[in-house]
């Protein structure tokens, strides 16, 4: 396969996967804002530092607003993260790969990005937006389905999924680091109701609210959501259930082209450490500390998975 | 689809007795699904200049144009017998140049084209062939009256539109494929890369590695370059993929570097080679030049093949055929004035108004001017800039195309069209049995360029 090509697969997949995390954030931010009665303008501030475009929406914008974060977060070119922007680069990565995808997989992002297109021409009325988000989340579901349904269990499928989940951990990383120091055990404000909407919040905008509950109890404990969150390895957006699937895919990769990189060294020691430390051990160390490491080394493996399969020399 | 005598002419008349039974309404909303199923593939095109329509979607008629076997036949012959003539032309004039000797062809036409490339002189590609894959432009007056327009012999286009109007037509209208014996287009990736391998270079040992070489994503073609590497099974490279390694060009891959041996490329010959040709080209590979004339790799369309189908070269073209095959052509010129002789550039000055007048080395109907249609205005401005640079431009007179029908909102009306039938050459001449039919939407309109509002139709030859 041409080393463009599986560069091609693995920023379509991560732009995909980032879109709908995108959708997943203003959801959760809309939420948040539903179930509070004062300002919200900070959660809005926190959506943003999540999404990692704090800085860029101050370049941008005078005044913090929740109207104008949406917007900026939903569809705003200027923004190379926003919903419509990772739409229209996933598409266009998908255009450059065409010959590697299944007819089903690229007409499923080919009428993503048609729909989306028509669909946030316009700033969004806040009626709309429930039906929006969903939308977002309906297409994003439809290419994956047409992926799964379709694709052949070969390299072009093993850099997709490789794409897919180096970004959906570092979403998961971003999402709980912004909202870390509400997660550690501070005495005045635990048990507080206010406290409950953030920590449920973090758990919606992973879509694992209801998850949750299942797992552990109806109770949010700052440790049970770190531990769902990082150390699960059934939580399909925990750190360790992507590093799973990283190493795996990795793994027939090596064992197709019987050669390993230092790529697969780094995933599979971080691997190894997500399953080895204790939640407890990690938040006594410092849990900002610990996700700012986790996102460095996830960017140093996208590095080295570009330079050992030769995306571009 | 009608004779004089409003019966339906012969190879329409199973398809009329179809269309009178259908309801007018659902063959619009038909025509709508067409449409829907072209804009989800994302069959599309760019059109330079317009920076708000960075994809759009060639309209597809879907009243197919219908050509009955025997007059195909006719039309296969003078195709073939042209297609041979050209290669020939071709191998002449970059070794012995017989044809200038023999004074049949003015030695600074061909020495002084920047078409012509000396770095071609005296290197002969694999198998002789020059002309892998040639489109020619063919436009019909009336019964069995055809005539060349252009030979598109060095990259032409539209195949897929061809192969995607068949496939949309089959899925919308099975049945009449049950009731006409319509010719199969569909083979053509299978033919094409068959063609391709068979034509391997000298330096390639094994199983052939055939690749299509593309401009890439913001190419007004880069959806045909990625639908026939599909169909073919094979890569669809950039030259940023691409790499002169041991004296073979390879590939970067994600195990590391691959030989390709075949290249069928849809990048100019301009942008082939920064070595030999343009320093400032991105899109092409730097030495590949050397590998070819080393024998070491295949590029279809040969490099050089634009002297065959200038334009300025076309008006020979009947002494072409006939000298090196011997016969009179089969298919006739559309008679033409070079503007950069004076005699000639006087008429055309006179008669604007019912010539077309084409630039020499334009293409896809940019800067040429339609007198017969054009204000008089534009007629003014346009002569300016023929007295300007005359030899920069041919004329021909506008001919009483034939039309076919179309589908409109109040039933059908008549249109002009053309038609491009896709010619395969390696040991052999193969002619696929269609081609791109290219329709003229405006009533009367004799511009048939996608770039000018121009749609497609399916295209069928019926077997009898």
């Amino acid at each position: 396969m041409l080393g463009r090509t599986a560069n091609g697969l693995y920023w379509m997949f991560r732009h995909i996967e980032r879109a709908e995390n995108g959708a997943r954030l203003i959801d959760a931010g809309l939420r948040m804002s539903l179930t509070r009665s004062e300002a919200t303008e900070d959660d809005w501030e926190g959506v943003l530092q999540s999404a990692g475009v704090r800085e860029l929406y101050d370049q941008v914008h005078d005044q913090l607003t929740s109207s104008d974060a949406i917007d900026f977060l939903l569809r705003d070119t200027a923004n190379p993260s926003s919903v419509m922007s990772c739409i229209e680069s996933g598409r266009h990565n998908a255009r450059m790969v065409r010959t590697a995808l299944t007819r089903e997989t690229w007409e499923a992002t080919n009428e993503c990005w048609i729909d989306m297109k028509a669909m946030l021409a316009r700033k969004v009325r806040p009626a709309e937006m429930p039906e929006v988000i969903d939308a977002i989340k309906r297409r994003a579901g439809l290419i994956r389905g047409a992926f799964h349904g379709t694709m052949l269990r070969n390299e072009i499928f093993n850099f997709s999924r490789i794409g897919t989940f180096i970004e959906r951990a570092d979403n998961t990383a971003r999402i709980l680091d912004v909202k870390y120091y509400v997660l550690l055990p501070a005495v005045s404000a635990v048990g507080s109701s206010m406290d409950n909407v953030q920590w449920e919040s973090i758990l919606r905008s992973v879509s694992a609210h209801r998850a949750y509950g299942w797992v552990y109890d109806a109770e949010l404990r700052p440790a049970n959501i770190a531990d769902f969150l990082i150390s699960n390895g059934r939580m399909p957006r925990s750190l360790a259930y992507c590093y799973e699937k990283i190493v795996s895919n990795l793994g027939y990769l090596a064992r197709e082209y019987g050669e390993k990189h230092a790529a697969h060294e780094t995933a599979e020691q971080t691997l190894e450490s997500l399953r080895s430390r204790s939640i407890d051990d990690i938040m006594d160390q410092g849990l900002h500390e610990y996700l700012e490491e986790f996102i460095r080394h996830n960017n140093r493996l996208g590095q080295e998975i570009t330079d050992g399969y030769r995306f571009y020399h | 689809m009608m004779n004089a005598d409003s019966s339906p002419r012969r190879p329409y008349s199973t398809y009329h007795e179809w269309y009178a039974s259908q309801d007018r309404n659902r063959l619009i909303a038909k025509s709508k699904e067409a449409e829907n199923i072209f804009r989800k593939t994302g069959i599309t095109f760019a059109v330079y200049g317009h920076a708000d329509s960075s994809e759009k979607l060639i309209p597809f008629d879907l009243i197919p144009r219908i050509i009955s076997g025997r007059e195909w036949r006719k039309l296969a012959q003078g195709i073939e017998q042209r297609v041979i003539a050209l290669n020939a032309f071709l191998d002449d004039i970059y070794h012995k140049q017989e044809i200038i000797r023999a004074g049949r062809i003015p030695r600074e036409l061909i020495e002084k084209n920047d078409a012509f490339l000396p770095q071609m002189i005296g290197f002969r590609p694999p198998g002789g062939v020059y002309t892998h894959i040639v489109g020619t432009d063919i436009v019909r007056t009336g019964e069995d009256q055809f005539y060349v327009l252009e030979d598109n012999a060095r990259t032409p286009s539209g195949v897929s539109y061809m192969l995607e109007n068949r496939e949309t037509m089959m899925q919308m209208f099975p049945e009449l494929f049950h009731q006409n014996r319509v010719r199969p287009v569909e083979n053509y990736p299978y033919l094409l890369r068959q063609s391709l391998s068979s034509l391997a270079p000298p330096g390639c040992t094994g199983k052939p590695r055939v690749a299509v070489l593309t401009p890439g994503i913001y190419n007004s073609a880069f959806y045909e370059h990625a639908f026939l590497a599909d169909m073919m099974g094979v890569e669809l490279v950039e030259g940023s993929d691409l790499r002169v390694i041991d004296g073979k060009v390879k590939m970067r891959t994600t195990r590391g570097y691959e030989a390709i041996d075949v290249l069928y490329r849809r990048v100019d010959d301009d942008f082939l080679d920064p070595l030999t040709f343009r320093p400032d080209s991105a899109l092409g590979i730097p030495g590949i030049m050397d590998v070819y004339r080393a024998g070491n790799i295949t590029i279809a369309n040969a490099p050089g093949t634009g002297i065959s189908d200038d334009k300025a070269i076309y008006s020979y073209m009947p002494e072409i055929v006939e000298f090196y095959t011997g016969r009179k052509p089969l298919l006739e010129n559309v008679p033409t004035w070079r503007c950069s002789e004076q005699p000639s550039l006087k008429y055309v000055l006179e008669h604007l108004d019912e010539l077309v007048v084409k630039e020499v080395h334009g293409s896809g109907g940019y800067g040429m001017l339609v007198g017969p249609t054009a204000t008089k205005r534009e007629r003014a401005a346009f002569a300016e800039k023929l007295k300007e640079r005359p030899g920069n431009y041919i004329a021909q007179p506008t001919l009483s195309l034939s039309t076919v029908p179309i589908l409109v909102n109040k039933g059908i009306a008549p249109r002009h069209v053309d038609l491009r039938p896709y010619v395969l050459v390696s040991d052999k001449v193969q002619i696929i049995p269609g081609g791109l039919t290219r329709v003229a939407l405006k009533e009367g309109s004799l511009v048939v360029n996608s770039s000018q509002g121009g749609g497609t139709k399916d295209t069928w030859v019926l077997e009898d």
